[in-house]
């Protein structure tokens, strides 16, 4: 049988972000650098928890992110997002022949068009011949990914994957076996959400919204702060990689996905899906705990998940423990974009050699004989960083970054 | 290496799920909605879940363990699912009562079943199933890329078997409002009872169907599956035609070593054109079936021709009622979808004891 998956190297060449700690990479690092949260007020978001939920948003209505992006502003938010962080990773790249590679646009979301299909449902409700199509034709989750392909001229693959909070991480994996399997020679991969009615009532609804600020990994938690966001990495083949006139950011060395299949929504106690995950991406990527110099974790905020983490955490490692910190402490929980938000922010973790703080962590919790990061840190020499996501369904998925060895 | 189907099962708008005669007798479908025809669940899902669960996750998660219990496989080495619309029932629901109840003292059951990936997740608790577990929801090819997923996991050899299916529902509110977008008939089938492209419009569908695939040869395997190609927005019948040619050389066959080609006809005038082009040019000394006057038009009905297919090559030969009457053994099978003028997809199967 063919090795395929150990054969051929897959390297990061580009990065995109938009979250609510900034519009691209160099805000998101600066904001990140200088402890600024993205988790304020609802100002865009219309819902009866204007004043009672903080969230993460994105500081540009929709407008404004159709000036930059040329798109239309009536499209759906996810789209104008992914279209913002796509764009600026396929830039980052320096790949300017898309046309004559083989290039596709993996992406990922939980709720497609729910913004406008939540607006269409309030006059759909009252009379099934009311309501503007145009608010429902984005609807389905693959919509925004084919307009922002169509946006940047990728015609060849497009795919959409979604597996709740795990989304954009199984996007980025799948990307980087087309790749390996000579299916694509670029993917620009990752994922995109925005806040919606639909979701800040549904996570409101389980009771796990943190009506402060969230404090993952603190002894006293209380849950999760919505965010919205869009995070992409442009993944070449060595062939291409060769081809540029740039450095690689890193290489994405190991990835995995396994079921907790525990629960619906909750995460078993023993943390068996991360545990399974993470010890998986780290064998195929031929490491072994102790080479993990970060973790970005999962780290919501909620007493479950935290908990659950921590458990597989210290089942997998042991002391010395790596560094690890939740930067939804910054970002919010994006769902569906958290998993390519945060693997262009562990990207950066060794592009810049940055540990990122744990934001409002006070007491570290008890069980654990390890606490994420209160404090910034720069080491130079970051080799691994492991990045988390689980999402509801017990879908765990962890990838794994790491420096290029010359 | 090679690729099995041991065993498959299919919920669809035809007598299709269980010991059930094998499209013996399809049923005639009226009206612009054929909707599937759902089985006692009773040796599937204990009563209690059956209640908790829309129609889409009952028909996918009964489709999946049916699918299992049939290849007398525990847990399989991966879960991988399409769907294009979701949980629109859970969606629809949640959806009305954030309005009704203006965004207050909401249950969370619509919201938890909402989601995408909620069959996968099904079928790995009801299995305590650790292993990959995927979910693809780009329109018209949710499910060739999860069959393209499961086929690159087997070739890793990451898994010795996978578990990959699809599914989508109708529900009274997507009905309504996809009508508005004149994608159906306006006279549903009264307008063409024969499914032969008489006018515009087609008939919405839905259903679930699962296969196990596996490296592993069995007695009882259905199938080989030998190739899948998806092709996005092709812009021309010429460049279609040109995909078809070159993915046939790519398999190492020739036209003629097809004995049947399953097409996505749907009736609709407009859409049904490309497929008449083919029947001229390409597949003219080929035998030609449609299947979608079974079990309508939906993103992921293709998963139902590959049931179709998988059942043809194990019978060896067609239904009696459906298509023409054969006399020669039916070996090899392409079938060709087009979904919406924009989602093309090619599937090579082969009979199990073809030598290759």
């Amino acid at each position: 049988m063919d090795p395929i998956k150990n054969t051929s190297p897959v390297f990061v060449a580009g990065l995109g972000i938009i979250s609510a700690i900034g519009n691209n990479v160099s805000e998101c690092c600066d904001s990140l650098e200088n402890y600024r949260a993205g988790i304020q007020d609802i100002n865009y978001l219309e819902t009866f928890y204007k004043d009672q939920l903080p969230v993460a948003e994105v500081k540009l209505s929709n407008e404004e992110l159709a000036g930059i992006t040329g798109l239309d502003k009536n499209i759906t938010r996810i789209a104008l997002l992914s279209m913002m962080a796509a764009k600026e990773a396929l830039h980052d790249s320096g790949i300017d022949n898309i046309e004559s590679l083989r290039t596709g646009f993996i992406s990922a979301n939980t709720v497609g068009g729910m913004d406008k299909t939540e607006q269409f449902f309030v006059d759909f409700l009252a009379d099934n011949n009311s309501g503007r199509l145009r608010d429902v034709i984005n609807h389905e989750c693959g919509s925004a990914t084919e307009i922002v392909a169509n946006a940047l001229g990728i015609h060849s693959y497009v795919s959409t994957i979604s597996t709740a909070c795990s989304s954009s991480a199984n996007a980025i994996f799948f990307a980087a076996r087309l790749i390996k399997h000579g299916i694509l020679d670029v993917a620009i991969a990752g994922g995109t959400d925005a806040l919606t009615k639909f979701t800040l009532n549904g996570f409101n609804s389980l009771m796990i919204l943190d009506k402060t600020y969230c404090k993952p990994f603190d002894e006293n938690r209380q849950g999760l702060n919505l965010g919205e966001g869009a995070g992409y990495l442009v993944l070449v083949s060595e062939r291409v990689a060769a081809s540029l006139k740039k450095e690689m950011y890193c290489e994405l060395s190991g990835y995995a996905n396994r079921n907790d299949a525990y629960h619906q929504t909750a995460s078993s106690p023993d943390g068996n899906g991360p545990f399974l995950a993470m010890k998986a991406a780290l064998q195929l990527a031929g490491l072994h705990p102790s080479d993990i110099d970060y973790i970005n974790l999962h780290g919501t905020g909620t007493q479950n998940n935290d908990f659950a983490e921590a458990t597989a955490i210290q089942r997998l490692f042991e002391a010395p423990y790596p560094s690890m910190s939740s930067t939804k402490s910054f970002t919010g929980h994006t769902l569906g974009a958290s998993g390519g938000v945060e693997a262009v922010l562990s990207t950066l973790s060794i592009n810049r050699g940055m540990i990122y703080p744990n934001l409002r962590l006070q007491n570290p919790m008890s069980e654990f004989p390890f606490s994420a990061e209160k404090s910034l840190s720069i080491k130079k020499d970051i080799k691994n960083v492991l990045s988390n996501s689980f999402g509801f369904g017990g879908n765990c998925t962890s990838l794994i970054f790491s420096k290029i060895i010359r | 290496m090679k690729i099995f189907i041991r065993s498959t099962a299919s919920i669809s708008a035809q007598e299709t799920f269980g010991a059930v005669p094998f499209l013996v007798n399809p049923v005639n479908k009226t009206g612009d909605y054929f909707k599937a025809i759902e089985p006692s669940y009773t040796n599937i899902l204990d009563p209690k879940l059956n209640r908790r669960m829309s129609r889409i996750i009952r028909m996918g998660v009964a489709a999946a363990i049916s699918c299992l219990r049939e290849a007398g496989i525990e847990k399989p080495g991966a879960i991988i699912t399409g769907t294009a619309y979701g949980c629109l029932e859970d969606t629809g629901i949640f959806l009305s009562r954030i309005i009704e109840q203006e965004e207050q003292a909401l249950s969370p059951t619509a919201f938890i079943q909402s989601t995408h990936n909620t069959i996968g997740a099904q079928v790995a608790l009801m299995l305590g199933c650790n292993e990959y577990n995927n979910t693809f929801v780009h329109k018209g090819f949710s499910f060739e890329t999860a069959l393209l997923d499961s086929m690159m996991l087997l070739q890793e050899g990451d898994a010795k078997n996978v578990l990959v299916g699809a599914a989508d529902e109708v529900t009274n509110f997507s009905h309504t409002i996809l009508k508005r977008f004149s994608l159906y008939k306006k006279d549903g089938l009264d307008d063409d009872p024969d499914f032969q492209s008489q006018s515009a419009g087609t008939a919405a569908g839905e259903g679930a169907a699962f296969f196990l695939l596996s490296v592993e040869p069995s007695a009882n395997d259905y199938a080989q599956l030998n190739g899948l190609l998806t092709f996005y927005k092709p812009g021309s019948a010429a460049a279609i035609i040109k995909n078809i040619g070159d993915f046939i050389l790519s398999q190492s066959i020739n036209i003629s070593d097809i004995d049947l080609v399953i097409t996505g006809r749907n009736s609709d005038r407009k859409h049904d054109c490309i497929y008449d082009e083919l029947e001229q040019k390409l597949f003219n000394n080929t035998m030609l079936i449609d299947y979608k006057y079974l079990c309508g038009e939906y993103p992921t009905a293709v998963s139902f021709a590959m049931w179709l297919a998988a059942k043809i090559l194990k019978a060896g030969q067609l239904p009696p009622d459906v298509g023409l009457n054969n006399i020669k053994k039916i070996k090899t099978i392409l079938i060709y979808n087009s979904y919406l003028d924009n989602y093309h997809s090619l599937i090579l199967m082969s009979a199990v004891n073809n030598p290759d």
